[in-house]
């Protein structure tokens, strides 16, 4: 990045701000948070079968709570039967 | 008459809690309350010199606790103001002579005869903090627009919430207008989104700070600075009163200082 394309440095406090407060409030590492991704999905895996490349799974804020938000695309059964 | 105990506090240190308190307090004595003020650092006393008082000190927090003098003696008042006092830190004893039922105990002795006790507590979350926390009726939260003072705010609140102490009050200070058009500095609204609580006031960067630090004579006493406006609001607002915050956009543009030339500010 050069001097013209660079971030405002407001911008980046923000956004390194807004991570690291929901790990602090959730006391979970992102190392801890991958491994809790790796489970659920291998849980989930168990009973249906789940579109891997698309899911998403991260922690959200609202106000002063946090929610763990996942999107789990499935695979469809036809599509499953034609592979 | 019962006292509202009011701790200000932060987690990181130096980002301005002794000023507030000092501020807040002269200004609540400027508008004619009763105010005692409860420097919470026991070994790191600041209170005193920021409000000028270190040349009058005699008996300390810890004294009242131990029983070396009445809870009156240790009561410092004001040189300017007869209904603002001061119960200073001790300055040389261990941290834990204090403990929170000691703190509660001495601001409920206290509220009969005030409007307003105002707690400064230590930085940090250890023991100092949690003997400022213990009798307060509402908290204040002092933080800076950056990532290492809005990140402690945010453990403080945290730390609050789950003490069912409520949510407190945030007091942004330091923030300095030009840079947060510049897009180099955390807005006010950044900050609030960040840390989900509610604003009391905004204190603009302000050299006059400094200079009244210095002279043991808070901002608030400076008619003409915008901090002690700010803190000033701040005051108000503590008091139930409903002020608009101040327009710090405005500030070192050539408008303002052409108002300020002309004395209409």
């Amino acid at each position: 990045m050069n001097f013209f394309t660079r971030k405002k440095s407001a911008a980046s406090a923000k956004e390194r701000l807004q991570l690291v407060l929901i790990h602090d409030r959730t006391d979970l590492t992102p190392a801890q948070m991958e491994s809790l991704k790796d489970d659920l999905l291998k849980t989930i895996s168990k009973y249906i079968e789940i579109d891997h490349e698309t899911v998403q799974i991260g922690l959200e804020r609202d106000g002063r709570s946090q929610r763990l938000v996942a999107d789990i695309p499935l695979r469809s059964s036809s599509h499953h039967r034609m592979g | 008459m019962t006292a509202q105990v009011i701790t200000v506090t932060s987690g990181k240190g130096g980002v301005g809690k002794t000023t507030a308190v000092a501020n807040l307090a002269t200004a609540l004595a400027m508008d004619g309350r009763k105010v005692v003020c409860i420097d919470g650092d026991i070994g790191l006393r600041n209170l005193d010199v920021v409000m000028g008082l270190e040349n009058r000190i005699v008996y300390d927090i810890v004294d009242v606790i131990e029983g070396r003098c009445k809870l009156k003696q240790a009561m410092i008042r004001d040189k300017h103001y007869n209904e603002m006092y001061l119960i200073p830190a001790a300055q040389t004893r261990d941290k834990n002579a204090v403990s929170p039922s000691d703190m509660v105990r001495i601001c409920n002795d206290l509220r009969p005869d005030s409007d307003f006790i105002i707690v400064d507590s230590p930085a940090g979350i250890e023991r100092g903090f949690r003997n400022a926390i213990a009798p307060a009726d509402r908290v204040l939260v002092v933080t800076n627009p950056e990532v290492s003072a809005v990140r402690d705010a945010d453990r403080v609140v945290g730390i609050l919430e789950a003490e069912e102490k409520g949510t407190p009050l945030l007091i942004l200070n330091r923030l300095n207008p030009t840079l947060v058009k510049s897009n180099d500095m955390l807005s006010a609204e950044d900050v609030l989104d960040l840390l989900g609580i509610q604003l009391v006031g905004i204190v603009p960067e302000d050299e006059n700070v400094i200079i009244g630090s210095n002279r043991g004579a808070p901002v608030v006493t400076d008619a003409k600075s915008r901090a002690g406006q700010a803190f000033r609001n701040i005051a108000r607002r503590l008091q139930g009163q409903d002020v608009p915050f101040m327009d710090l956009t405005s500030q070192g543009g050539l408008w303002s200082a052409l108002q300020r030339l002309t004395g209409r500010k």
